[in-house]
């Protein structure tokens, strides 16, 4: 195995191209006849469109066409499909209203794509866009979600009385009434939790060909899921059968949750190839991705603990209004609902919960997953409400937690609101961390940072997610429209040469080198025999694609479900080469041995058997070697930890700057630990920004003062410390490696310990609140007005 | 981008003359400003005149005044022995403008004449009571920044150079946007043969002195001098980086930061 | 339309280009050098840096005109005969890379670095890659990899360049 199995810390064999600089992105892709589209998009948050004239746009020099609404709707595309659909409390579905993919009759967010203009060049699609002249009448716009539930607030959409798009609660509240009539304690909070924008570093892109001689439609995109892109376009949007669509996911340069979802560009590049007869590709350019890409958070709530006397948990309830934005993104319904409220328990005992979410429609871009997608929302109004409650009530943070933590043999554990835990050892995470950060000597280094004028504060944040998903039957119940299972095929070739095709898409996650790992562990071959083949729904059986930390839990354990009917395949024909029965035969180290012999065929050997099958058992087995497997988990994994932060304010500006920050995580049995510290350090990377720098703002007519990386706040190397990241491993009981999820755990655990901390330093003051992003201005304000100044 | 046409003329005297009567060229000098504007449409010229085919604009001439170039790159005013030894207020200034690739670009000529009300160098150019040097004329520094983006510069005037007197001592305090790194505030404190000159960037519509800070500083230069209230924040910008009030505020620990920093 | 000549990872180039063409849109539209990339459009993010005359520029902020006469090096020139720059095998080593969006115009970043200060502390590192943003790796491993490569270059073991 030479030491490129599980556990090591294998360097990546995608590296060469991505550093040699020949890797290959969707904008690389060029055509041959290629064209190029650029949106028109509306400057306005609310309006009618009166009227659309194209005709100087399309006399301008190279344009082939010049597309709007009407022709969409002329052509019957179907609008952009939901993928999850919520029940309100009264057992009602929520309101669905259309997403056409270019605007008809009203725009509804500024940036909603109302033309598409193509031409011979970019350039020239650009300078015709210009030319295009869009009437608009003005509306009234909602942005922000308190202005939008104000009585006599402008509708976003008509169908939606006071822009609610769902009321869905979760929980029990008459169990969670009586604990908090009986509760020694009730510590409240109120909390905006700050919307983002994702701001993959690459931007959004997809290039469409039809192909008329076949009949046949080839989309290249920046997808983290090529083959739901394929369903949806199939089944919904572009209405052709799937034999007819190949849907190419190539190199994607990063996603955090922005590039699941099906975008009207994708559908309509294809279309409008047909309609050129040439292929079409379109660029997002980075504004126009602060006003298309799905944002993500921006959620409003107010939640409440209750505590006994010796400050154990027992009830916690939770009100959130939660901003979809101007139209219903692909998952969009599911985040503040079945992401977000069934994590409110985190890693505790709270006996009872009850939690009711309002989704709310605005005058915005449409709002779904964002890395973490509803638990960072749950995780930290949890921790911000523990770190109030240990301070209202008197008891050291650590303690409180330690003292609320599930223990280990109350696994499995079932929460108050759905879910069952497998195994977790929380108080191992903690402790793990508070060493790493050497807790003990935190006051030596206030005292230090003091001497320096700077105020230090230690922060934590105690923490589960729920990764993998997921069961398909448990998330069809509760309103997905998809099965979220992983679709894996292996093809052994006959030289023992293995070639793996993953429905997951990796983009970034390394799955190239982490999945050969698990190839090299299962079967003994070479890392170097090891193909990992991604993104192509012509080459991929079947998939459900990259989100959620699934990769290695769902499409791990598929391609170990694949590799296990290989390795049972392979039994029989060695018990043949070997004349033993299959029963004698065991697989180890690349080798089928008869029990308790040394009689032995490596799977090379039993491979080119299978496939050139002279002496065979020919009679009960097929010649070949390579299967699929289609894995549905049972249940969601459960990722856990503790994270540490130590921020340091100057008083005078309010800068603060994360100083030490030390996790320790439980992500499930580790397949490359190397790989696994830098999923983390980036997800930390996340947490820090949404902490500290990053808010997509609105005004309250709906436009976005955020629109570039000029003031959306992106977090730079200067800006973040050297990570300190362990792990305390707990196998995860029901899938066949062990993994839980690693993609995320940084941005979901990481954004209450860095406010916890800044809310220590800031205690001496007495400061005792504060919103994300606590920028400097923010911070400098909660400072005067505890002085009592007039800021 | 709109369309334009390009031109690369060999002298100050070609330049002038395409620029004459042509409101809608533009010079481009490092193109770290004019470009990113272009791109986003925001000012779409008709022509550019590129000076970079000229002699005589890229030279640090040492002495008192010390003479940059226009076409000096931040980078080389940063990395400059003879700016670190004069003037090191002015190099380290320099040495903090936008990230390593705008530096590597961006030129002092560029930067004065495009005028950014968050620019870093207006800063340097008022506290040190520079003479900015153009094709046909010297313009006191006092007299240069007219307004938002704008200054006293002829649409075809050209900037040539930038006289910097030596100060006894200069420092330049910089509060960047988190976001873009221009200046939200940067105050330069300068002691010059004339007095204490301070400098403030980034905070109002244009770069501005403190007549009254200059004073109290003559009288006695030290930290606790600058005090609270300095600038009215009714006279200062508002944006979603930052209020006015955040903005005065900063004017004074920024401009107190300076001070220590020249003692 | 203008004429243009300049050198591209040291070969020669003689291109017609419309004047308002970025550096950034020759290399990868004309000269099909698509390794350089373009992440925004306000000269932040960094992923199209490449060197012009030895500097490390945004070539998304510079005109193609401008680059007449130049000598530019782009991520494809770096590494010579197949064999990775130090630079490039630092961040293979040391998992500075993720998604590879970034990466290209990370590397040419740090390597200009490296050159101008071959003795970078931690600090040095993450205040020179202001000019880059890298959304995956938390930047804790790109800061080890050019860390690390200064140490290699420094040992001679990477020729030099």
């Amino acid at each position: 195995m030479s030491g490129q199995g599980m556990g090591a810390s294998v360097a990546r064999r995608e590296d060469r191209r991505f550093l040699l600089g020949k890797a290959r992105y969707t904008d690389d892709i060029v055509l041959p006849g290629q064209t190029w589209g650029v949106f028109v998009r509306s400057p306005y948050a609310h309006a009618a469109i009166r009227s659309i004239n194209v005709s100087q746009a399309a006399a301008a020099p190279g344009v082939l066409a010049v597309l709007t609404g009407d022709d969409v709707a002329a052509d019957g595309l179907g609008g952009i499909p939901c993928g999850w659909q919520i029940k309100n409390k009264d057992g009602s579905v929520m309101v669905e209203p259309p997403h056409p993919a270019l605007a008809q009759g009203k725009v509804r967010h500024a940036g909603d794509p109302v033309v598409l203009v193509i031409a011979e060049s970019k350039a020239q699609a650009r300078d015709a866009a210009q030319l295009v002249e869009v009437d608009y009448d003005p509306l009234p716009a909602v942005a922000h979600l308190t202005d939008a539930v104000a009585s006599g607030a402008p509708l976003v959409w008509d169908e939606a009385p006071g822009n609610v798009c769902f009321d869905w609660h979760l929980g029990d509240a008459e169990a969670t009434e009586a604990e908090f009539a009986k509760a020694e304690h009730v510590v409240g909070i109120d909390l905006v939790n700050n919307r983002l924008a994702p701001n993959a570093i690459e931007p959004r892109a997809a290039n469409g060909h039809y192909d008329a001689a076949e009949d046949r439609y080839t989309l290249y995109t920046t997808s983290q899921n090529p083959h739901l892109i394929r369903l949806l376009l199939g089944a919904f949007t572009l209405k052709v059968p799937e034999h007819k669509l190949r849907v190419v996911a190539p190199d994607v340069g990063g996603g955090f949750g922005s590039k699941i979802f099906h975008y009207a560009e994708e559908l309509l590049v294809l279309w409008a190839s047909k309609r050129v007869g040439r292929p079409v590709k379109w660029t997002s350019s980075r504004s126009e991705a602060f006003l298309s890409d799905a944002h993500g958070r921006d959620h409003v709530t107010h939640a409440e603990l209750a505590l006994d006397a010796d400050g154990r948990f027992r009830g916690l309830r939770v009100r959130t209004l939660a901003n979809m934005g101007a139209y219903l993104s692909t998952f969009a319904p599911a985040i503040p609902t079945y992401l977000h409220a069934t994590l409110l328990s985190g890693p505790y005992v709270i006996p009872a919960i009850y939690a009711e979410v309002k989704a709310i429609f605005t005058n915005t871009v449409p709002v779904d997953a964002v890395r973490g997608a509803g638990r960072p929302e749950a995780t930290y109004l949890l921790e911000r409400l523990v770190d109030k409650a240990a301070r209202e009530l008197g008891i050291d943070r650590v303690e409180i937690r330690r003292k609320n933590l599930i223990k280990p043999d109350q696994f499995p554990y079932q929460t108050p609101v759905a879910l069952e835990y497998d195994i977790g050892e929380y108080e191992a995470t903690l402790d793990l961390a508070l060493k790493a950060i050497d807790y003990e000597r935190f006051p030596q280094r206030r005292a230090a940072s003091e001497a320096r004028g700077k105020l230090r504060g230690f922060g934590i944040s105690t923490y589960i997610e729920a990764c993998g998903i997921a069961p398909s039957a448990l998330v069809g119940a509760l309103g997905a429209r998809a099965g979220l299972y992983e679709a894996a095929s292996v093809r052994v070739h006959p030289t023992g040469s293995v070639t793996v095709f993953t429905g997951a898409h990796s983009h970034g996650q390394g799955h190239e080198t982490t999945f050969a790992q698990l190839v090299v562990e299962k079967l003994g071959v070479p890392f170097d025999n090891v193909e990992i083949v991604h993104g192509d729904t012509d080459r991929i059986p079947f998939g459900m694609g990259t989100y959620g930390s699934r990769s290695a839990a769902v499409g791990g354990s598929a391609i170990v479900k694949a590799i296990d009917k290989i390795v049972d395949k392979g039994k029989k024909v060695a018990a043949h080469l070997l004349e033993a029965s299959v029963a004698d035969i065991e697989f180890a180290d690349g080798k089928y041995r008869v029990v308790g012999t040394d009689r032995e065929k490596s799977f090379g050997e039993v491979a080119f058997a299978a496939y050139v099958p002279h002496n065979y058992p020919i009679e009960s087995v097929e010649p070949g070697l390579e299967d699929s497997a289609f894995y549905d988990p049972k249940n969601f994994t459960f990722p856990g930890g503790c994270h540490l932060v130590e921020v340091e304010v100057d008083p005078e500006t309010g800068v603060v700057q994360v100083v030490e920050c030390a996790i320790a995580d439980d992500v499930g049995t580790i397949i490359n630990p190397m790989i696994v510290d830098g999923q983390a350090h980036g997800g930390l990377a996340h947490g820090i920004g949404q902490a500290l720098l990053e808010e997509a703002v609105y005004d309250s007519e709906g436009q976005l003062l955020t629109g570039s990386f000029m003031s959306y706040c992106m977090p730079r190397a200067a800006d973040l410390p050297m990570f300190k990241v362990g792990n305390h491993v707990t196998a995860c009981t029901h899938n066949p490696i062990g993994v839980k999820g690693v993609g995320e755990v940084g941005a979901i655990g990481v954004p209450p310990a860095v406010i916890n901390a800044v809310l220590d330093a800031l205690a001496p003051l007495g400061v005792t609140h504060i919103e994300m992003p606590a920028t400097s201005e923010k911070v400098w304000r909660a400072i005067q007005a505890a002085k009592g100044g007039v800021a | 981008m709109k369309s334009f046409e390009f031109h690369r003329p060999q002298s100050i005297a070609d330049a002038v003359a395409l620029l004459q009567g042509n409101d809608a060229a533009k010079v481009l000098g490092g193109g770290q400003s004019l470009i990113p504007v272009m791109k986003l449409d925001l000012a779409q010229p008709e022509a550019l005149v590129s000076l970079a085919a000229i002699r005589g604009l890229k030279e640090i001439r040492d002495g008192d005044p010390l003479v940059i170039g226009a076409l000096v790159t931040h980078d080389e005013v940063a990395m400059s022995p003879v700016v670190r030894q004069r003037i090191p207020g002015l190099a380290a200034l320099a040495g903090s403008i936008g990230d390593a690739q705008v530096r590597n670009r961006g030129t002092l000529g560029g930067s004065i004449a495009h005028a950014d009300p968050a620019a870093d160098y207006p800063a340097a150019v008022l506290a040190l009571g520079a003479t900015i040097e153009t094709d046909r004329r010297r313009i006191p520094a006092d007299d240069y920044f007219t307004g938002l983006f704008t200054t006293a510069l002829a649409p075809d005037e050209i900037v040539t150079a930038v006289h910097f007197p030596v100060p006894q001592c200069a420092a330049y305090a910089k509060f960047g946007s988190p976001a873009s790194k221009y200046a939200l505030v940067g105050v330069m404190v300068a002691r010059t043969a004339g007095g204490v000159r301070v400098a403030v960037t980034g905070a109002g519509h244009f770069v501005f002195r403190i007549p009254r800070l200059e004073a109290a500083l003559n009288e006695r230069f030290a930290p606790d001098v600058v005090g609270s209230g300095i600038v009215d924040p009714r006279d200062l910008r508002s944006d979603s980086e930052a209020s006015a009030e955040y903005r005065a505020h900063l004017v004074t620990v920024m401009a107190r930061r300076a001070v220590q920093a020249c003692l | 339309m203008a004429t243009i000549s300049l050198t591209v990872n040291e070969k020669q180039h003689a291109v017609d280009v419309d004047p308002r063409t970025l550096l950034v849109e020759l290399l990868r539209e004309h000269l099909r050098l698509t390794g350089t990339h373009v992440g925004c459009d306000t000269s932040q993010c960094g992923a199209c840096t490449v060197w012009v005359d030895g500097k490390s520029v945004k070539s998304c902020t510079m005109l193609a005109v401008e680059a007449d006469g130049t000598a530019v090096t782009t991520i494809e020139g770096l590494a010579r005969n197949g064999e990775l720059h130090p630079m490039q095998a630092a961040f293979h080593t040391c998992h500075g890379l993720q998604c590879g969006f970034c990466t290209p115009g990370m590397v040419m970043s740090a390597a200009d670095l490296v050159r101008r200060n071959p003795e970078p502390t931690e600090g040095d590192v993450r205040h020179w890659l202001e000019g880059n943003l890298c959304r995956c790796t938390g930047y804790h491993n790109i800061v080890r990899a050019v860390l690390a490569a200064a140490e290699t270059l420094r040992a001679g073991q990477g020729g030099a360049r």
